[in-house]
């Protein structure tokens, strides 16, 4: 111990400063007291993991193989180190728990603040998979949707047998409850601390709020929905009434509710029916995607275009919008515009519609756009949408308001409520003020709770530098987050969060449906949720079910309190806490004052989007979602600005597609003084002069998946132009980058893969939408015909219906115990998704139409796969499965090269290889882990299949129609997929391959795939094809 | 017998010089046993040792980590690996073509080459073999692709081309092993008793199974030979028709052709004579065996490269036709790629190497031409090899759904394993050239007895046992 820094233990200072400690303050020996260098030592020696978490970072590509997410089943008996004491074995089984089946319990996720109704799967205690709950506004299921005569709720076996419609971020949160890489103890100074400490902290400086009414205490929150904290955010204020709440959430809706205010004069909150309308038109609205009533958006908006023989109605989607989306690629015309344009388009059109604002002149082709929706519009009075995006300023939002209410739709497909928010604040103006307060010197306490403002607050505003300086300066800073992140970093304190499945809370959904969030399991690591942060702001220890039951309680009533309880935690929902259509005025004068000619913007101008799979940068260490294929790009990994071809073209700018990963041109994005270095991806449909960026990359301190990809839009996205922004420069750099990709081939090569016509061309002549083949339906073979007796299972996917949503994709990763495998091999062409989505364009580079095609196993009668494997370790069963049996396959990958449709995956190399043991209890146990070596692909969810078949022999009778639902199903919001008994001919899948534009993929190669599609049926109006 | 043989040309130029059967038995024996070799040999030798240690190092890499270290993906499945291994299963061909159809064809001219080529079937055969066993995902447990009984009764499934693999290139390389050391006999024994150090007497002694020379050894002999070359020869036409099959019976456009097998063997006796070539020209000229292997010899091997070439290049050319003529448009989209996608310039030099450059073997000056005949074999054996990438690559980078599209691009590891199997051949090669008669001995006294130069006349009246007037040891 001959190190310089050894100092003897000053006793002086021990003493002083155990006189100033408050409360019982435990310690274990001197050094630690004296919290001397060489107890830091100690420490570190003992914790090594927590001493300096980006020291023992892993490299990002080695922990890859740590997060392959799915895992050896043996030893999973615990989820925490118990103590070792003696016990006492389960002498009788505890109620309703059978060891092999799971049990589902109804929650809720929270993100964005709203909630999306989930059920999730529990194995001995541990959640394995999330899935929609039916009853939920928020994820609708099938039910009475693809089937009206559909039979009971649950199958014989308890389980579900509707499961409602989630989307790909439902899905992957559970991957995050797992997340070795969660911060797992409190931090000071970002050093490892312990709870009584930092209880003990909080006391005083809370005591010290309370002497001056909270005069210096901010509470830093993102949107809040939830009855529950709200109540105790109000408490709290009125036990410190100088103390202030503040709000703020990178993606939020800030300008629909200023637009809104306009309007009505109040921040009301829209809710749109769009199962009612037959017309839609989006202003730069991704209404299918992403926002808290996309799973149901989607949903409804599908149940207007299932294209049958006899039924042929559909609904008509147009888009406007400048940067292309899932629901720009899903709609009948689309048009890209820059957001300076689509501003000018909305005042045409309202215009046109006869709302009193003056309008620009708009170019001959748009002004033919805005003549034709407009006529469109008002042929469906009162049956037609008009949605605003968030990007688009207030007062577009207000006059789309207006738009409605011209065309009568307001209380049809338009709804006004309440605000769903608990407190509906303008989040750019709540962190400015605070950052003002900050500044200013008035914050002394400021409590986090949630959120990562550090990284993404605007870049003008400079939350990090101010919040730095905050704690430089003794300020008391807490930030209460799932992961040690930016903001921890910067702060004194940080504790960690309880994810949502392992802490109780509730959330409201898009329609103000309250949902208690019920924990799945103890929480992994001793943490704190938002409710019992603030509760112990409040000076109180109660825990998270006592905190959200006395809520309810008191709401309630005691009177048949317990089994009113019981029931809202069994169903997932609240009854009756959707929020009434609220009857609201417009004022047509306010809005038509608000608007503004808008600029024609010369310069190259700007849209953020948030990422489609990181999101706002949450997300940033989900490996799931780091590997899952962006729609329309089909990009992993990373984030690139979206450039035209045309503007691509006038910059000299390159993406070089031919080889593994897509070499393309970094380039120098400057707006206003900042500059930011980017890779570009040449995005067909993107308006000419006008990039996109994604939020969500760049992180610095996400964890060991997410750290250090991609680029932080953040830096040059300000508070005044939060979504657009104009006068960007773009400069090549010389510089090149690897993007991977999983899709590098976008032309159909004139090949029928996705077989597309009109609406009109169904009713007139439906055989001809697909060209037939010489095989389809004759029998080509020397050998007798196979008679399928039994179950024949069997899927049909309604390609008019999928959006590219990426939740199918997503649920099959989590069901199949399906591992990530990183961007390099990603690059290589190994990405390992079961079930992938092709997207393909047509038509022009500038504005193409574009075609999807999920395509999982096809399950071909005819398997070209099996007679080649040389050990027989793919084969076909009795009901149809082309089944893998992983013991068997020595990995030639003979079957993989003669797949026509290549949905045949390899494990190149261990990609399941779990070092870190909380993953492994993540796995599905009805699932077999595949090692190295070893071939896999779809199973049409055997496992599934298994369970029913189980349940419907003990009932002595046949699986009925519906009880078995595959993962993607069950996950799709639009119910795209149908599966099922092609034997029974009662069966929805039945009878969808009857449907005169059913049609087998590739079918001429007389594979007699089981899995077959429906051709994309579009509404085109006539005024505009051929435009 | 050999008084029926009717020679087509002067059986002179099979043997130059003026040898006796003592000059052709020191000549060819002691390279064996003698312990001085030429500069050349060391360093070669130490050039493929030192590959065999990239082979060692490329396989025991694999093993730790499995094929993903490869340049395979989706959907490229195959790479390297089976390009590699259709390409060593070619070279091997030549060594059994001459070895047993040119013998019951009764071609003398295969006595000096049949030896070095049956040798080098087996290395190529050995090397060959590696591959399919190393590319498949779980080596570990690759016996399950042989008809094993065992407890679970789980058998290969003999609907696959690949079980059909494992059945053709074991029994081929069983027999070439079988014929080659049987042929190999009468020499090891001859090494045995010429042989003055103990060890080396010991093992050839061991080797040569008793051999006394009696005639009824020689009886023996020649139905055992004979018998093996019969057993040989469908080999030469199945081995590759098989091999051809993998691709054929699968339904990808650019494998799925039924002119694959006839195409695939032209194609391993084309690239098998290249790699005798390329082989014999050095080695002649470092052992000085230009008497034995005269230019004769190089002229009908070029020959017959010449006539095995231009089969294969009408195998291109009737694939080009048919994709034309099926109107599927798949098929024509694998030509189009062949000629214009990436991997175009693959194709081009398959096509300047294999149809193009070879035509100048039309020449008599070129195939007497040593230099040339050599580059030419080379750029014939680079050809061969790229004409197996551009079957496995092009067909399967491109198959069907243009979403599945990808790329192969093959790594360091890719270029060791195969690297790798080149030093080890050529190691393998060059320890055959040591320790084992390049030439067959008593064959090469056969011949000179029969060329009428060392004894006046022939024995008369009975058949005279090859050689055996020379069988005197020291």
């Amino acid at each position: 111990m001959g190190d310089k820094r050894h100092r003897p233990l000053n006793l002086e200072e021990i003493r002083k400063r155990l006189a100033q400690a408050r409360g019982a303050q435990y310690w274990r020996s001197l050094e630690e007291l004296a919290d001397s260098e060489e107890f830091q030592q100690i420490l570190e020696k003992e914790f090594p993991r927590q001493s300096s978490p980006l020291g023992a970072f892993l490299h990002r590509r080695q922990f890859l193989k740590l997060m392959g997410a799915s895992l050896a089943l043996a030893g999973l008996t615990s989820c925490r180190p118990l103590p070792m004491r003696k016990i006492v074995p389960q002498v009788q089984q505890p109620e309703e728990m059978i060891p092999g089946r799971p049990l589902y319990f109804a929650s809720a996720f929270p993100f964005g603040g709203y909630g999306r109704g989930v059920l999730v799967e529990s194995h001995e205690g541990r959640p394995t998979k999330i899935e929609g709950n039916a009853k939920h506004p928020a994820s609708p299921g099938a039910q009475g949707v693809l089937n009206p005569q559909a039979p009971a709720q649950l199958n014989p076996d308890g389980t579900p047998k509707h499961l409602g419609a989630t989307d790909a971020f439902t899905q992957a949160s559970i991957l995050t409850l797992y997340d070795p890489d969660r911060s797992q103890s409190p931090m000071y100074q970002g050093q490892l601390s312990a709870w009584t400490d930092f209880n003990a902290a909080l006391t005083a400086e809370m005591a010290k709020q309370a002497a001056v009414r909270g005069a210096g205490l901010r509470i830093l929150t993102e949107t809040v929905t939830s009855p529950t904290l709200a109540a105790l955010m109000e408490e709290l204020l009125k036990k410190f009434p100088q103390a202030k709440w503040h709000q703020y959430e990178p993606v939020h809706a800030d300008n629909a509710y200023e637009g809104a205010k306009i309007a009505f004069g109040e921040p009301v909150h829209t809710v749109y029916r769009f199962d009612r309308a037959d017309v839609i038109l989006s202003l730069d609205a991704d209404f299918l995607y992403g926002a808290p009533a996309s799973v149901r958006y989607a949903h409804d908006y599908a149940s207007r275009r299932r294209v049958r023989s006899g039924t042929a109605e559909m609904n008509r989607l147009y888009v406007v919008e400048s940067t292309p989306s899932v629901t720009g690629s899903a709609a009948d015309h689309r048009l890209p515009l820059r957001p300076s344009q689509v501003q000018a388009f909305a005042l045409a059109l309202a215009r046109a519609l006869g709302v009193p604002v003056s309008a620009p002149q708009l170019p001959a082709e748009q002004q033919k756009w805005v003549d034709a929706v407009a006529r469109d519009l008002q042929a469906h009075r009162s049956r037609s949408v008009v949605v605003a995006g968030e990007s688009l300023p207030p007062a577009i939002h207000a006059l789309v308001h207006a738009i409605n209410h011209v065309l009568g739709n307001v209380g049809q497909t338009v709804l006004y409520t309440a605000p769903v928010e608990a407190q509906p604040v303008n989040h750019t103006q709540s962190l400015r003020e605070l950052v003002q307060d900050m500044t200013a010197g008035k914050v002394e306490v400021l409590i986090i709770l949630g959120g990562n403002p550090a990284y993404n607050a605007p870049a003008d505003l400079e939350f990090a530098r101010v919040l730095k300086e905050l704690t430089q300066r003794n300020g008391f800073t807490v930030h209460l987050s799932l992961y040690e992140d930016e903001t921890s970093a910067l702060c004194l304190w940080h504790i960690p969060e309880s994810h949502y499945l392992e802490a109780w809370g509730d959330v409201r959904a898009f329609d103000g449906t309250v949902s208690v969030i019920q924990p799945l399991i103890e929480p992994l690591y001793p943490s704190r949720s938002a409710y019992e942060m603030v509760d112990a702001l409040l000076g109180r220890q109660r825990t998270g079910y006592d905190i959200v039951q006395a809520y309810w309680s008191k709401r309630l009533g005691t009177a048949n309190f317990q089994k009113t309880w019981r029931r809202i935690l069994h169903d997932g929902v609240v009854p009756g806490t959707a929020l009434p259509p609220k009857p609201v005025k417009i004022r047509t004068e306010a809005v038509v004052a608000a608007q503004k000619t808008p600029a024609p913007a010369e310069e190259l101008e700007v849209v953020f989007v948030p990422d489609p799979t990181v999101w706002d940068g949450r997300f940033a260490n989900n490996g799931w979602l780091q590997e899952l294929p962006k729609p329309l790009t089909h990009l992993t990994w990373d984030n690139a600005i979206f450039v035209s071809p045309a503007t691509a073209q006038r910059l000299g700018l390159q993406m070089d597609t031919g080889g593994l990963a897509n070499m393309v041109d970094v380039v120098e994005l400057r707006l206003r003084g900042e500059k930011l270095r980017a890779p570009i991806w040449i995005m067909p449909g993107q308006p000419d002069d006008c990039v996109t960026l994604a939020l969500g990359y760049g992180r610095t301190r996400a964890g060991r998946v997410g750290t250090g990809i991609g680029y932080n839009a953040y830096k040059v996205r300000f508070s005044d132009a939060l979504w657009t922004a104009s006068g960007a420069t773009l400069a090549k750099t010389g510089d090149r980058y690897p993007l991977a990709s999983t899709q590098q081939h976008h032309s159909m090569q004139g090949r029928d893969l996705v077989h597309v016509g009109t609406l009109q061309e169904f009713r007139q002549n439906p055989e001809h939408l697909v060209k037939k083949h010489s095989a389809e339906g004759e029998h080509l073979s020397l050998y007798p015909e196979h008679k399928w007796d039994g179950n024949a299972w069997a899927m049909v996917i309604d390609t008019s219906l999928c959006i590219g949503c990426n939740a199918c994709v997503t649920a099959c990763q989590a069901e199949n115990n399906i591992p990530i495998v990183g961007k390099e091999q990603v690059a290589r062409g190994r990405e390992m998704h079961w079930i992938r989505i092709d997207r393909y364009y047509e038509g022009n580079l500038d504005n193409p139409s574009t075609h999807l095609l999920p395509v999982p196993c096809m399950q071909c009668e005819n398997a070209p796969c099996e007679p080649v494997c040389p050990v027989g370790a793919t084969n076909h069963s009795e009901e149809g499965l082309n089944q893998m049996v992983y013991n068997r396959c020595v990995g030639t990958r003979y079957c993989s090269n003669n797949c026509p449709y290549k949905v045949r995956r390899f494990n190149f190399l261990k990609y399941n290889d779990p070092k870190e043991p909380v993953l492994q209890l993540l796995s599905n146990p009805d699932v077999t882990v595949r090692g190295r070596g070893v071939m896999e692909k779809c199973t049409y969810c055997v496992q599934r299949i298994n369970a029913a078949r189980i349940e419907a022999k003990k009932l002595g009778r046949e699986v009925q129609d519906g009880e078995v639902i595959t993962a993607c199903q069950a996950a799709c919001p639009t119910h795209a997929i149908v599966f099922g008994n092609m034997n029974n001919r009662e069966s929805l899948v039945a009878q969808l391959k009857q449907q005169p534009h059913h049609y087998g993929l590739l079918e001429e190669l007389n594979t007699r795939p089981r899995t077959t599609y429906l051709a994309k049926v579009r509404n085109p109006n006539p005024e505009l094809e051929g435009a | 017998m050999q008084g029926q043989i009717v020679r087509t040309e002067p059986a002179t130029e099979l043997i130059e010089g003026q040898h006796t059967y003592e000059t052709v038995t020191h000549k060819i024996g002691s390279v064996v046993l003698s312990y001085r070799h030429p500069r050349a040999w060391y360093v070669v030798t130490a050039i493929a040792a030192f590959f065999v240690f990239v082979l060692i190092t490329s396989i025991a890499w694999l093993l730790l980590r499995g094929v993903g270290i490869w340049g395979i993906n989706q959907p490229v499945g195959w790479g390297f690996a089976i390009i590699n291994f259709v390409w060593w299963i070619g070279i091997g061909h030549a060594g059994t073509l001459i070895s047993a159809i040119l013998l019951l064809l009764r071609q003398q001219w295969r006595t000096s080459i049949n030896r070095f080529a049956e040798a080098m079937t087996i290395f190529a055969v050995m090397c060959a073999g590696m591959f399919p066993l190393l590319h498949v995902g779980r080596p570990w447990v690759a016996y399950w692709l042989l008809p094993i009984p065992n407890w679970t009764g789980a058998w290969p499934q003999f609907r696959s081309p690949l079980i059909w693999d494992v059945f053709a290139v074991t029994t081929y390389f069983t027999v070439s092993l079988l014929f080659w050391f049987t042929g190999l006999i009468p020499d090891l024994a001859t090494l045995r008793d010429r042989a003055k150090n103990r060890l080396a007497q010991v093992i050839f002694g061991v080797l040569a199974m008793g051999w006394r020379n009696s005639a009824k050894h020689w009886h023996r002999y020649e139905s055992a030979y004979l018998l093996l070359a019969g057993l040989s020869t469908p080999l030469v036409v199945s081995v590759h028709s098989i091999v051809s099959l993998d691709f054929a019976v699968s339904l990808i456009p650019g494998w799925h052709t039924t002119i694959f097998p006839p195409y695939f063997v032209a194609g391993a006796i084309y690239s098998g004579f290249a790699m005798v070539l390329t082989l014999v020209i050095p080695i002649r000229a470092l052992y000085k065996m230009q008497d034995f292997l005269t230019m004769k010899h190089l002229d009908w091997m070029a020959k017959i490269m010449l006539a095995t070439g231009l089969i294969v290049f009408y195998g291109y050319i009737m694939e080009i036709f048919t994709a034309l003529y099926s109107a599927n448009q798949y098929e024509q989209y694998l030509i189009t790629n062949r000629f214009f996608g990436p991997y175009a310039p693959f194709f081009w030099a398959l096509l300047i190497c294999n149809g193009l450059i070879p035509q100048v073997l039309w020449s008599p000056k070129v195939r007497q031409n040593v230099v040339l005949l050599f580059i030419i074999s080379l750029i014939v054996n680079v050809g061969m090899w790229l004409e197996r990438f551009v079957i496995v690559v092009t067909s399967l980078h491109r198959d069907f759904l243009p979403s599945s599209w990808g790329m192969y691009v093959p790594t360091i590891w890719d270029w060791g394993l195969y690297l790798g199997t080149i030093g080890f051949f050529t190691f393998m090669m060059f320890l055959f050239v040591r320790f084992v008669p390049m030439i067959s001995i008593f064959e090469m006294r056969d011949l000179l007895h029969q060329t009428d130069r060392h004894h006046a006349a022939p024995a008369t009246g009975a058949a005279v046992t090859p050689a055996a007037s020379t069988e005197v040891t020291p």
